[in-house]
């Protein structure tokens, strides 16, 4: 960091200097720069959005803020005092919270003693006590209704939100940064975030709100800073803009927000689940009787709050998890808890949830990425052997046909943008005409290009006469690319409804565990 | 980035391979500084140590058939580790599947009384399959029960050196042996042929050489490669693409434990002529073999150069014992020392160091 300290900036001295100020602030990691000289200022008393793609560098500036990690140059300045923020300790002491969109808490213990950790200035024995009482005053305060004695796994992931930014207030957070907060809250928890979000502005404390989703902005944020590819593309009020122009400046070109999509025509059933149980992982009921179908031409969405059963529904229909109790019927053909491959083999494709995990081999070439799943079977394999010009051709191909970036099909798939991962995942899943795709999140995580592809490529399977099973906890993207959405929730679907007469409103009830009156269609 | 002192470090992704030969050969040369102090403490010149090792080695045609006779078991066992290593199977029990290849051999040898044409052939034949079926319990174990390879495999070394342990001591006893706890000598038809003037059993050498050549075939070439490159690097992959990881893991350690076997049949058919003291029969390569798998990163191929440089360390280890007079223990600490170092620079195959330039020192 360049030498001088201490001192005031230069800039206007007559008005009060902002609450926040970070300045000129770049940050390269190898072969990207995530911040490229990036002014950023906030003022006391508003929510302030950090609009961006994934991957713009928003997490990246938050982080330097927050000391997790340190700029390769630039200022900070905290209400016009410059500060060295060398860690998330140095950054609470002056002031600044966080809450990630990956909650740190200790499940086991209370939300008092999730406070209470790494609080300086409490007693070694039983310091959870001390922070009850001023837990209880906060939460009235700010009106964030949380139990101090609940243990952590006991709250829903809405109120475990609530303690992450209880946690920040208690330690004194004028400066709260929020990111991606809703991704994991219903359309109700969600106004009632916003509603706190309005309490702390009028308490004076400045608000970062970091999201993509642009409907978010507009209802909760004063100011916007739009960012791409690691630079500001410009800090402007919410009251003069519009979410068209924000796209276009997130974006860089003009967005689509519908999606052409041709009339539904529903042929015969790929898909018929009927009454089925499974357990999660920790050996408690996960699925309690979903029953649901999927006909060739259709889209079904299946709508729910993260940990409802989604997964688990998308397991044991691709045959990685066992059912306990009900049937299974994929193209005609009765498949309760077969292997993958069996399943695969019936024509079904599956895009999973987690794509780099699950859904490719980072270590192998984009090559032997693209035959995975069909590298036992003629063309690619005769006898014991894999057929390399065989594999060469049909991977050339599908890195022309989906447009997959690579410097090569010999490059390793972990070398490639989540983007191509998943174009790359399509492209394998997709040859080979299934009947059924079964997509979980989809286009979690991607830049909007790859995910206009992706979401083309779904509704050109649907036209084609495919049956398509959508997971997604991105409402938008359910009501956006569904004919039927189903919602689920505790394991149960709530309901089903077509997506031309859906509101939001019923949706989000459902996901909360409203169940539907009227008889599904 | 990231700025250390007076150097910035950037990392890297893949490294080249020029980086890996390069960092490993530093690793290498780090180890024998390290060396250099051990020799100093007995009071031996490590320059002289270092001079009449290289004679004493690559510096005649007798120390390089020493490095060849001991590079021979490291080659079976580090082509066999290494297919094991690559589907993450952490097969620790490379001595006791040679040890079991060393047992079938002899009791083939010594029992089967089987017409001379035939007795090396089943002797290798049998060898394979004793290592084999050690080594694929542990898989057994492993996939049904989930039991720990690493475990599994190397209490089954225990087991095996004490089942030799005791047929020497016991029903295997030779009674021409007046009291030693060996077999009887194998007869002649049982013994391979050497290069002439050495200790080098080339059919073994063969061998080792055509299975490494063969595991890089399987590995790039064939399904079950395929399948057991996926279930390495990507376990949940793996699953997802409806792979068997039962078969898989049989397959890889009925090669792994069977190359390991081998090594055994050629170590007793080769150079010892009976069973002895499982010790005697090994000198350890089954965990020297870890090393030099390591080393290959992963390439069969690779294992015959680093075979060779463990034969080197061994036949140098001779030097240090005849001609230095340092217990040959020292051998162990020094490979201990390779390997330390190899694993401790590995951070610097990811990461590019430069020096700053004066000014933003």
């Amino acid at each position: 960091m360049a030498g001088t300290n201490g001192e005031n900036l230069a800039h206007t001295p007559a008005t009060t200097p902002p609450m926040l100020l970070m300045q000129d602030i770049v940050k390269s990691f190898p072969g990207v720069l995530a911040n490229d000289h990036v002014t950023f200022e906030v003022r006391a008393g508003e929510v302030h959005a950090l609009l961006g793609e994934h991957g713009a560098g928003k997490t990246t500036l938050m982080n330097i803020l927050y000391g997790l990690c340190r700029p390769d140059s630039g200022r900070i300045f905290i209400r016009g005092k410059e500060a060295h923020i060398r860690s998330p300790r140095d950054a609470i002491a002056l002031g600044i919270g966080m809450v990630h969109q990956h909650f740190k808490l200790v499940y086991p213990h209370t939300v008092a003693e999730n406070v209470a950790l790494g609080l300086a200035g409490t007693p070694f024995f039983g310091p959870a006590r001390v922070v009850e009482r001023g837990l209880t005053e906060l939460s009235q305060r700010y009106n964030l209704p949380v139990d101090p004695k609940a243990k952590v796994w006991q709250l829903s992931a809405g109120e475990q939100q609530r303690v992450e930014i209880l946690k920040a207030l208690y330690r004194g957070a004028e400066i709260l940064i929020l990111d991606e907060p809703t991704s994991v809250l219903t359309p109700q928890e969600t106004l009632e975030l916003f509603k706190v979000l309005e309490r702390m502005k009028e308490e004076g404390h400045a608000v970062i709100f970091i999201t993509h989703k642009l409907q978010e902005v507009m209802e909760v944020a004063d100011r916007v800073t739009v960012m791409r590819q690691g630079k500001v593309v410009g800090t402007l009020p919410v009251s003069e803009t519009d979410k068209a122009s924000l796209a276009r400046m997130m974006v860089g070109r003009e967005v689509v927000f519908r999606i052409a999509k041709g009339e539904c025509r529903p042929g015969e059933e790929s898909l018929i689940v009927e009454d089925l149980h499974a357990l999660n992982d920790r050996a408690l009921p996960a699925l309690r009787g979903v029953s649901l179908t999927v006909c060739r031409g259709e889209i079904l969405g299946i709508a729910g709050v993260a940990g409802n059963g989604q997964r688990e529904l998308v397991e044991v229909l691709t045959g990685l998890r066992r059912a306990q109790r009900g049937k299974v019927w994929i193209l005609g053909q009765e498949l309760p808890n077969r292997s993958p491959r069996r399943i695969a083999e019936a024509g079904v494709a599956h895009i999973p949830e987690e794509r780099i995990r699950m859904g490719i081999v980072p270590g192998m070439s984009v090559e032997d990425n693209l035959i995975l799943k069909k590298h036992h079977r003629p063309p690619f394999c005769r006898g014991p052997f894999l057929q390399l010009r065989e594999v060469r051709r049909f991977a050339q191909r599908g890195v022309e046909e989906y447009k997959i970036m690579t410097p090569s099909p010999r490059t390793s798939a972990k070398l490639l943008s989540g983007g191509n991962i998943q174009k790359l995942i399509l492209a394998r899943e997709l040859s080979g005409e299934p009947g059924l795709v079964i997509a979980a999140h989809p286009t979690y995580g991607l830049d909007v290009g790859a995910t206009e592809l992706i979401r083309q490529l779904l509704i050109r399977q649907r036209d084609a006469g495919v049956g398509v099973l959508l997971v997604s906890e991105d409402l938008e993207e359910i009501i956006t690319l569904s004919d039927r959405i189903a919602v689920i929730f505790g394991g149960e679907i709530m309901g089903v409804v077509p997506a031309a007469v859906a509101t939001r409103e019923e949706i989000g009830l459902m996901m909360a565990g409203e169940r539907r009156r009227v008889p599904n269609p | 980035m990231k700025r250390v002192g007076p150097f910035l470090l950037e990392r890297r992704l893949v490294p080249s391979p020029l980086v890996v030969l390069g960092v490993s050969l530093l690793a290498i040369l780090a180890a024998m500084g390290a060396m250099a102090i051990i020799f100093f403490a007995y009071g031996v010149d490590p320059l002289r140590a270092y001079v009449m090792i290289a004679r004493g080695t690559l510096g005649s045609r007798f120390g390089v058939m020493q490095m060849l006779r001991r590079a021979i078991p490291l080659l079976l066992c580090g082509v066999g580790l290494v297919l094991a290593f690559r589907s993450k199977f952490w097969n620790i029990g490379a001595e006791g599947q040679l040890l079991a290849g060393a047992v079938a051999a002899s009791g083939v040898a010594l029992f089967s009384g089987l017409p001379d044409p035939l007795l090396l052939p089943t002797m290798f034949g049998a060898g394979f399959l004793a290592g084999a079926v050690w080594g694929m319990i542990p898989a057994l174990l492993k996939v049904k029960l989930q039991v720990n390879d690493v475990i599994s495999t190397l209490m089954m070394n225990y087991i095996m050196i004490y089942i030799v342990a005791w047929l020497i001591h016991g029903p295997w006893k030779g009674p021409t042996m007046r009291g030693f706890a060996y077999t009887d000598t194998f007869p002649r038809a049982a013994w391979l042929p050497l290069i002439p003037r050495s200790m080098v059993h080339w059919p073994t050498l063969v061998i080792g050489v055509a299975a490494a050549l063969l595991m890089t075939l399987l590995l790039s070439r064939t399904r079950l490669g395929y399948e057991l490159r996926v279930a390495g690097e990507s376990p949940d992959a793996a699953r997802y693409a409806g792979i068997d990881f039962l078969k898989v893991s049989l397959v890889v350690m009925l090669l792994s434990g069977g190359l390991a076997g081998l090594a055994g049949v050629g170590e007793v058919a080769g150079i010892h002529h009976k069973l002895l003291g499982p010790l005697h029969i090994s000198s350890g390569y089954g965990y020297t073999a870890i090393i030099v798998a390591w080393l290959a990163r992963g390439s069969p191929l690779a294992a015959i150069i680093t075979s060779l440089l463990f034969g080197f360390i061994f036949a140098a280890g001779d030097v240090i014992r005849v001609t230095l007079q340092i217990p040959f223990q020292v051998v162990g600490v020094f490979s201990g020392l390779v390997l330390s170092f190899l694993i401790g620079i590995e951070l610097l195959m990811y990461w590019r160091v430069r020096l700053l330039p004066k000014g933003e020192r």
